[in-house]
């Protein structure tokens, strides 16, 4: 390969990953707009709508009001952690999103066969739009979204605030707590599908909104929306922040440019939770009906993913935020044994003569 | 059956199932927001806003300077001083209200026997420093002839409850 297809190659990489980043970044700035849009909504209020028309720019003059205003960092706190926990926060909330599948396409972007370079050239299986497409996505997904803590717990530390420190402890400790459950609800779309493969687990529901894991796997879904509600630290899991007692939790001593980089942590984490479910529970990037086929996959994905982080914005319209000891008890007495229940559940359905044909009908590589 | 529906109550979630169609339905509710330069909520006749020294219909300013409004005026914030005027009447030479202590109790147009001193509906004043908040006889007679009719209005739609 010479210098030539390198340059190249890693320039369509770049622009691959700028198509996603960017994105992102500008849907979790829509995303707060949102949040305040339809919070205020459900308080019988209209929420921000004088920034533009219907308020669309707010999210612009928030950026760039906190762009504009002093980073303080305390005095005696750990300089360069402190800086560097944000970046730590938001790095894995980012790179996570490199294994999520878009869609499918029928056609590579570059091709590079014996030295010729193609564009957009067919191939034969359709290509998953993901950055990476890895065999293992969801461990990846797991693992990456799992290190969002330390940045988490930089901040607190760094920081030698009390409130801040505390807010990490907690964040840390119900990341851990729920991280665990989350997993385990996993395994039981993983025994399913057969498949570590995020775009695997999508093929495994082709077909219909029937084929789709939501319906032999209610229960694991709402553990996985829950523990997702937890694992963001949306309400009514907002114990990290708890500005009763903890005035802003991990984040109290940051402003300005740094405390909009742990926002855009965390709101990047709650799209990621939400694509997740579509992913796994709701079949990806297909249609509900198989005659709705001709809308991009990529649109039902999207709008999947908008709706439940409709849903995260609802939940945190409607419900009060849990006691410590509660969530605690939720994530470890309840759903830890609920969701190992589940998967003996699901275990003896697979390999049960009888029952098997039941669950047979979602397991298409069988 | 009380604990299969028990049962379904906690594991399908019920009780935030209806807490969340109830905050759905506010969602399409009407709203109560009145956005407020442009739209204005009704205000009462009795409302009590920026003061104003009002004059009789031949112009002649109804102040009788009784210091009535000095006396009550709890905050201290009416300074009075008067004069005999050249045809005999005893008038103000100097009516300062300082906004800044007022406390928009009414108690000043209570007091007044000639309705000289009322308030106002008007409560968009603001200015950018303390001074503008000190209204001399001059500026409060001004607001009056700004707002006579709307005051005379006002004072009508009262009559009756007095």
């Amino acid at each position: 390969m010479d210098w030539v297809n390198i340059l190249l190659t890693t320039i369509v990489w770049i622009v691959e990953i700028l198509l996603i980043a960017v994105p992102v970044a500008l849907s979790v700035a829509y995303i707060t707009y949102a949040e305040r849009r339809v919070i205020g909504l459900i308080q019988a209020r209209k929420g921000c709508n004088r920034v533009g028309p219907h308020g669309l720019l707010q999210p612009l003059a928030d950026g760039l009001k906190l762009f504009l205003k002093e980073s303080i960092i305390p005095t005696r706190a750990n300089k360069f952690l402190f800086v560097a926990a944000p970046v730590v926060a938001l790095t894995p909330a980012l790179i996570a999103f490199s294994v999520v599948p878009f869609g499918e396409m029928s056609h590579s972007i570059l091709q590079i066969h014996d030295g010729v370079r193609t564009w957009f050239a067919d191939v034969e299986t359709p290509q998953v739009m993901a950055i990476a497409h890895l065999n293992v996505g969801v461990l990846y997904v797991m693992a990456i979204s799992s290190l969002a803590i330390y940045g988490i717990l930089l901040a607190g530390w760094a920081s030698n605030s009390k409130y801040a420190l505390i807010g990490a402890v907690r964040a840390t400790c119900q990341m851990v707590s729920y991280e665990i459950s989350m997993g385990f609800a996993l395994v039981c779309v993983l025994m399913l599908a057969g498949t570590m493969d995020l775009s695997g687990i999508v093929h495994a529901q082709e077909g219909g909104f029937w084929h789709w894991y939501i319906i032999p796997l209610f229960p694991m879904f709402l553990v996985y929306l829950i523990s997702g509600c937890a694992e963001t630290n949306r309400t009514p899991f907002d114990l990290v922040e708890g500005e009763a007692e903890l005035v802003a939790g991990y984040f109290v001593e940051y402003s300005g440019m740094w405390f909009a980089t742990f926002s855009l942590a965390e709101y990047a984490a709650l799209i990621l939770i939400s694509l997740m479910t579509s992913i796994l529970f709701l079949g990806g990037w297909y249609a509900p009906f198989p005659f709705l086929d001709f809308i991009p996959g990529t649109v039902w994905l999207l709008a999947k993913t908008a709706f439940f982080v409709f849903v995260f914005i609802w939940f945190r319209a409607t419900f009060p935020r849990y006691r410590y000891d509660q969530m605690m008890r939720l994530g470890w007495k309840v759903f830890l044994p609920w969701t190992l229940a589940w998967i003996a559940v699901v275990g003896i359905f697979i390999y049960t003569p009888g029952l098997q044909d039941i669950i047979g009908f979602y397991q298409p590589w069988r | 059956m009380s604990l299969l529906k028990k049962a379904s109550k906690t594991w399908l979630l019920l009780e935030l199932v209806k807490g969340l169609s109830v905050t759905g339905r506010y969602l399409f509710q009407k709203k109560i927001t009145v956005e407020y330069p442009e739209e204005r909520t009704p205000l009462s006749p009795r409302f009590r806003g920026l003061h104003a020294l009002r004059r009789y219909e031949n112009g002649e300013e109804r102040c009788i300077a009784c210091k009535l409004c000095e006396a009550v005026c709890p905050a201290m914030a009416i300074t009075i001083e008067s004069e005999e005027r050249d045809d005999g009447s005893r008038r103000t030479t100097r009516y300062d209200i300082d906004l800044s202590k007022c406390i928009f109790c009414g108690l000043c147009q209570e007091a007044c026997p000639v309705d000289a001193i009322v308030e106002t509906q008007v409560f968009e004043y603001g200015g950018e420093d303390r001074d503008c908040l000190f209204y001399d006889k001059q500026k409060l007679l001004e607001v009056g002839d700004r707002y006579e009719a709307q005051i005379a209005r006002n004072i009508k739609a009262d009559e009756p409850y007095r």
